[in-house]
């Protein structure tokens, strides 16, 4: 019989004021009992509506029919088949309008926990088993994969399930992409991401780090001395958007990038056991509605402000953050200015931030994105006083690699272009995740990675 | 791992070091530089790339040694080895078609400019080059810059070597004695380059600098490089280095390169050793 409990079972979460001054995960996952008992909810549909909500075709039903029976490496096991970053997915993807959304117990009650049964299962293999090796025998092929982000190794992992000699070509010092420099580590141990990238290394991908390709090395040099038959290109969307604003340059004013980037990649919350510094100040104000600004937000807090402002220029209904980022925000004091905008930063005689303008806005015709367009309400111009502003509006794709691959087509805003199968329009040049949507989700990119996987294998099979 | 395979002190605080890098090397050119990190709680350094040779694959760096990351690296002997050595990055120099250049460097900034000196003359220009030290005991690479160029003028703050006073006097006197040039490069401290940078204005002489901000990936992905050019916002990383001097806001340049001093002292502070000097890891 099934568990026909209404609600997910409840997923243990470090104490929001204690979390609020530390680092460490903020949801702690399920012990074994609950799993069983939240896998117990799943009714095992027969016409699996949960699997077409996951861009990487996860094998819900199955895996989850093997953690009713205690078989969680085999569950494991399961996953792996079709996502290779299972501990990673579990934490940070949007179950709630993927795979949940489309739960048949989310029709009255809540859906199964699909996101922290993957993460319970995913634990479990770390703590307990061990990754996968390489099993297909090499077909000699080369294939490089620019940008070790979730598209990259989602692509390189299934590339090297199939034969591939795959290399990969990491730019910063740390694979990962976004996983390592954006997401914190309160959300996204950079232990647990070190562990994926491993396995994936363990399929047979080789890693190479502190290589920027389009500067040492170009796509066509790959492919006509280095020997590789395709290339995908999964080098994110790293390039700061600013607000073009009086001020934005004063010391004190981070890009979202910047902010996260010290802290997450290079440590700072360790400062002076690490080597960057970050400055934070009292009171920050963090412009956006996004995962990231909800990132910069809780970050800002741990590393000790007071005051940790979001400022977002529409309403709550309309933020692209996640509901449970926003919740978490929210429970740890994040103090949410919604409906305001800024419109000039100033600061002190050494250039330093002392304040914000901003101005109230109001919601009036929906715009192209279907989103109600904010205008501003005349005479309502008000001042925050921070010491520090990071703009988190959002990033697009470094030009790098478009500068530097001739005949490559790319949209005005940088996007690379491709065709159904992740081809670009240079033959044997394949893109996907933000590179070519823009700032999306660590899903989104891992399905284009694996769309781009099966298309290389069919052209190169020819 | 990215292995020394050369080290030589030029001045008491200036090291050159040659480091094993050959994608580095294969593709390096004047004005580019280099991201680093020492080991592996190190923070993310740029330097410019001295020299480099496409045969060794040896990419050679110079440093002052002024922080705890730069102390650090000089502590380092042949045959050890840095965490990570990113690069080439940044947009090469533009030299084509220049006649007759200007070539200043201030102290460390000497070495930065010398590989410029050098691009500029391989492009069949006449170089003066200008080079100013604190004092005698600081003047470095004489040698090399005299071979790079057709005039050198080495200036010391003190006077203690020849010429007493600043770079740009020597420049001012040149040019009042009616020198002509079509090109002035100016690396060193922001100051030096702001001063050359206005004193070439009204003669409306194209002025490249070099501009030294602050980077933490030195790839156009986090911005804190960025600077004010002819009004606009461009990042050092990945729009410059070099940037044409009249236009860059020296003063929003000057603020944002100490964002960090104090912070700087404090990561100092803590890992040299009060009684030796000497600079421990942790």
């Amino acid at each position: 019989m099934p568990n026909m409990n209404l609600k997910k079972t409840a997923m243990p979460e470090q104490d929001a004021k204690e979390r609020a001054a530390n680092f460490k995960e903020v949801a702690l996952g399920y012990e074994e009992a609950m799993a069983l008992e939240e896998a117990s909810r799943c009714l095992n549909c027969k016409h699996q509506p949960c699997v077409a909500g996951c861009p990487v075709n996860v094998q819900i039903p199955e895996f989850i029919e093997l953690v009713k029976k205690g078989d969680f490496l085999g569950a494991y096991a399961k996953i792996r088949e079709t996502n290779s970053l299972p501990a990673v997915c579990g934490r940070v993807c949007p179950q709630e309008t993927q795979c949940e959304e489309r739960c048949v117990r989310g029709i009255k009650g809540e859906p199964v926990g699909i996101g922290r049964l993957e993460r319970f299962v995913a634990d479990y293999a770390m703590a307990h088993g061990e990754a996968p090796a390489r099993t297909a025998p090499s077909n000699g092929k080369k294939v490089a994969v620019i940008g070790s982000g979730p598209a990259g190794v989602t692509c390189a992992g299934d590339l090297a399930k199939l034969g591939y000699e795959v290399t990969i070509f990491e730019a910063l010092h740390t694979p990962g992409g976004v996983l390592s420099y954006g997401i914190p580590e309160f959300r996204l141990p950079k232990e647990l991401v070190r562990r994926e990238i491993e396995g994936v290394c363990k399929l047979g991908v080789e890693l190479k780090t502190n290589m920027v390709v389009g500067k040492c090395v170009s796509l066509d040099e790959l492919m006509q001395e280095e020997g590789y038959s395709a290339i995908f290109i999964g080098t994110g969307a790293g390039l700061p958007s600013f607000m073009r604003i009086p001020g934005e340059n004063l010391s004190g004013v981070y890009s979202a990038n910047e902010f996260l980037t010290r802290i997450n990649l290079m440590k700072a919350y360790q400062f002076p056991e690490t080597d960057t510094p970050v400055r934070v100040g009292k009171s920050v104000a963090v412009v956006g509605g996004g995962n990231v600004a909800m990132d910069a937000a809780r970050c800002a807090k741990r590393m000790g402000a007071e005051n940790v402002y979001i400022v977002y220029r529409r309403s709550e209904a309309e933020m692209p953050a996640r509901r449970e980022e926003v919740h978490h925000a929210r429970e740890e004091g994040i103090d949410f200015r919604l409906l305001c905008n800024p419109v000039a930063i100033h600061g002190d005689e050494k250039g330093f931030v002392t304040c914000v303008d901003c101005v109230e806005m109001e919601l009036g015709e929906p715009d192209a994105s279907g989103r109600r367009r904010p205008v501003v309400k005349p005479g309502s111009e008000f001042t925050l006083q921070v010491d520090t502003v990071v703009i988190a509006i959002g990033t697009s794709p470094n030009p790098l690699i478009r500068n530097t691959t001739p005949g490559l087509k790319t949209e005005k805003w940088g996007g690379i272009i491709v065709d159904e199968h992740g081809e670009t329009s240079r033959e044997y040049v394949y893109a996907g995740g933000d590179a070519v949507s823009g700032a999306a989700t660590v899903i989104l990119a891992m399905g284009a990675g694996k769309i781009a996987a099966a298309a290389i294998h069919e052209k190169l099979s020819k | 791992m990215y292995r020394i395979l050369k080290k030589r002190t030029l001045s008491p605080n200036v090291k050159l070091m040659a480091v094993d890098a050959p994608h580095v090397a294969k593709k390096a050119l004047a004005g580019q530089f280099i991201m680093l990190r020492v080991d592996e709680t190190g923070e993310r350094i740029p330097l410019t790339i001295a020299d480099y040779d496409r045969q060794t694959g040896a990419v050679t760096i110079i440093f002052q040694e002024v922080g705890k990351t730069t102390k650090l690296l000089g502590t380092l002997e042949e045959g050890d080895s840095l965490a990570d050595f990113v690069g080439p990055l940044g947009v090469p120099s533009h030299f084509e078609g220049v006649k007759h250049a200007a070539v200043i460097g201030g102290g460390l900034g000497t070495a930065i400019a010398y590989p410029q000196a050098k691009a500029l003359k391989e492009h069949g220009a006449k170089v003066d080059m200008i080079v100013g030290f604190r004092n005698r005991e600081l003047i470095m690479l004489e040698d090399e810059f005299a071979a790079a160029s057709d005039r050198l003028y080495v200036a010391t703050d003190d006077g203690s070597n020849g010429r007493k006073g600043f770079v740009s006097d020597v420049l001012r006197e040149l040019l009042e004695a009616g020198e002509t040039y079509d090109l002035v490069v100016a690396i060193g401290p922001v100051m030096m380059m702001k001063v050359v940078s206005d004193l070439t204005r009204p003669y409306g002489i194209r002025t490249v600098v070099s501009m030294n901000s602050i980077m933490v990936d030195g790839t156009g992905m986090c911005g804190c490089c960025r600077l004010t050019v002819g009004g606009e916002t461009k990042f050092a990383c990945v729009d410059g280095p070099d940037f044409d001097g009249h236009q860059v806001d020296f003063d929003e340049a000057l603020r944002r390169g100490a964002m960090y001093r104090k912070e700087e002292a404090e990561s100092l502070g803590r890992h040299v050793c009060r009684l030796t000097g000497e600079v421990r890891n942790a």
